[in-house]
């Protein structure tokens, strides 16, 4: 009934009524507590983090966490095999994977996005030179391109980004080139030539937005390819360098424990988990909330 | 009629194709005075469509080209204009409002968004003078409650409002010519009547050129003052409204009007014409018409017909050998 109210009322209370009640909706609450989990650590991590995560001591190595028998409160998730503090390591762990991952897939997309709605528009030579070059980009091996580049520039947080950019952006100018192809037959691009816009304007004024959603739901789709990637890098020595915790690099230093010491990569998987399905639900949401036809429900 | 304020002079619009030229639109020529309609008929696919957008030089490339004639507005050549040129003069001086108007309007943006950008690029407004504008463009177009609409997006709408809506960002800049490719095709019919008549109330306004694009002949004898009848990219008939429905002298003219069901009487079968519009990439040397044609002769297959004045001379022209050499029957 309440619905039926503020749709026959079309007035400015009825559009902040649906809009506070999309707000409401319980799935978009537990995306934000998760979140605020990840987030608020990774801000504020020097005065959160219980330990120095990267000052190690060997006599506290492989502590269980605090609840199971030998473990203690003063590493509430135990010890990795030097004896640092798994809590901290986790808590300044999301600072690096969380910004990793944005940085590249930002730059990635910003690139991606831009040579794909060229070659959706334009089609033609324009279309065929970039999506040869696409071509050659997913071809190419993934783990021989990282180590070839590790090794000229040398490993770092910076070639991580560039590394997993390049591997990102064609798969952004792939999609978006699809969607174009299928927008830029619409009438409303048509109509905007007649009304006298430019390309340029057509492209960024009216046909990126129709593909925004993609965009943002293939964004929060990688961050979880991102931090697995960066796992792989790092457990290869090609990724961030060691001492630094990256949640990737602790995954991989405890796959070898996975018996005897199984918190050790138990707690930073959970940690991607817990981050993949936060960004996951939150582009769900956010495509719904985006989508003009949706958004009066 | 006056000076024209829209001549096209022997238009030529090819596809060149992989499995050869497409000639669309093929030697086509009409004017349009201030204030005046000419409607422009025929079946689909044959160059209606092209010839309007061949109009704003925005013709599909690469595979389309304009390959002759000349498009004078206001007695400058159109195909002499730079992009940056014609870029600036669609929308302001010709406008047109295309058929469906489902697509025709983005989705992502709210309705007065999209009156307004039209504004916005021609004639530099901003802020609150171009809502307004935004909004009178609106009320023009009678739609109820225009403050409204502009926060409505296009979903929120009926099709016989977004058409409306369609007709405002047309109309925004005060073109002077106003192309119109089958705006009511997609409406139904009462919506359609009143759409049509606000067309022409707005086209009485504002002294606009209007050339209306369709295939309805009830449509053309409603809106328009003068007609051409297109048939295979070329206009084979031309003249007065009147003219063409009560003297039709092209056997195609002729055949489309039979196939108009008449009101007064009971009709078993329909009048058709049998047969489709020839595959323009292979057209015959002579009349494309022929195949379909119950008047055709030798000299039909042989060659194109000269285009001649018929009747007392007031503009009814005819592109055919039956009209051309007098014969009779």
């Amino acid at each position: 009934m309440a619905i039926a109210t503020a749709r026959v009322d079309e007035g400015a209370a009825g559009t902040a009524e649906r809009k506070k009640a999309a707000r409401r909706t319980p799935i978009v609450v537990f995306v934000a507590v998760l979140l605020v989990i990840l987030v608020i650590p990774a801000l504020f991590a020097p005065w959160l983090a219980p330990h120095d995560p990267l000052e190690g001591r060997l006599a506290h190595k492989l502590k269980p966490p605090a609840w199971l028998p030998g473990g203690t409160w003063e590493y509430p998730l135990g010890t990795d095999p030097l004896g640092r503090d798994l809590l901290s390591r986790l808590v300044f762990g999301a600072r690096v994977s969380l910004s990793v991952s944005l940085v590249a897939i930002v730059i990635g997309g910003l690139v991606g996005t831009v040579l794909g709605l060229f070659a959706g528009y334009f089609g033609g030579w324009t279309d065929a030179l970039i999506m040869r070059v696409v071509d050659v980009a997913f071809s190419l091996p993934t783990i021989l391109l990282a180590l070839v580049l590790a090794v000229v520039v040398g490993p770092s947080f910076e070639t991580v980004i560039v590394i997993v950019a390049l591997l990102l952006w064609a798969r952004y100018a792939r999609q978006v080139r699809g969607e174009v192809l299928s927008v830029r037959e619409r009438d409303f691009v048509a109509q905007a030539r007649i009304a006298g816009c430019s390309h340029l304007r057509i492209i960024f004024g009216h046909i990126l937005p129709n593909v925004t959603n993609t965009l943002i739901v293939l964004a929060t789709l990688q961050v979880g390819y991102v931090i697995l990637l960066e796992g792989t890098l790092s457990f290869l020595g090609v990724g961030i360098p060691p001492p630094s915790p990256a949640w990737g690099l602790m995954v991989a230093t405890g796959r070898g424990l996975i018996v005897s010491a199984w918190w050790v990569s138990f707690f930073p998987g959970l940690a991607i988990l817990i981050t993949v399905l936060a960004l996951n639900l939150l582009g769900d949401w956010l495509r719904d909330r985006l989508d003009p036809r949706l958004r009066q429900v | 009629m006056s000076v024209p304020l829209l001549e096209v002079r022997d238009l030529r619009t090819w596809f060149f194709t992989r499995w050869g030229v497409v000639k669309a639109v093929d030697g086509v020529s009409f004017a349009v005075g201030e204030g005046e309609t000419l409607g422009i008929v025929g079946e689909s696919g044959c160059g209606k469509s092209i010839t309007a957008l061949s109009i704003l030089r925005l013709v599909p490339r690469p595979a389309g080209r304009i390959v002759g004639g000349e498009i004078l507005l206001d007695g400058e050549n159109l195909l002499d204009k730079s992009e940056r040129e014609m870029r600036r003069l669609r929308g302001s001086r010709v406008s047109m409002i295309l058929q469906d108007p489902m697509s025709s309007l983005n989705p992502v943006f709210s309705v007065g968004n999209q009156v307004a950008e039209a504004l916005r690029i021609h004639q530099g407004l901003q802020g609150p003078g171009l809502w307004a504008t935004a909004r009178d463009m609106l009320r023009r177009v009678r739609i109820p409650s225009p403050e409204l609409r502009l926060r409505a997006y296009p979903h929120q709408l009926s099709g016989g409002m977004r058409q409306r809506v369609v007709g405002a960002i047309a109309l925004s800049c005060r073109p002077r010519v106003l192309i119109a490719d089958e705006p009511t095709t997609s409406l139904d019919v009462t919506i359609q009547a009143q759409y049509l008549r606000l067309l022409k109330e707005l086209q009485q306004e504002m002294r606009l050129a209007l050339v209306f694009i369709t295939h309805d002949f009830g449509i053309v004898a409603k809106m328009c003052d003068r007609v051409a009848v297109m048939y295979a990219g070329r206009v084979v008939e031309t003249g007065d409204v009147r003219e063409i429905f009560n003297h039709p002298r092209h056997p195609y003219t002729q055949a489309l009007l039979a196939s108009v069901p008449p009101l007064e009487s009971r009709v078993e079968r329909l009048a058709s014409i049998e047969g489709q519009p020839p595959p323009l990439h292979t057209l015959p040397p002579g009349c494309p018409f022929v195949p379909r044609c119950a008047h055709a002769r030798t000299v039909c297959r042989q060659e194109y017909p000269p285009t001649v004045g018929v009747g007392n001379g007031d503009g009814h022209r005819a592109a055919c050998w039956k009209v051309a050499e007098g014969w009779d029957g």
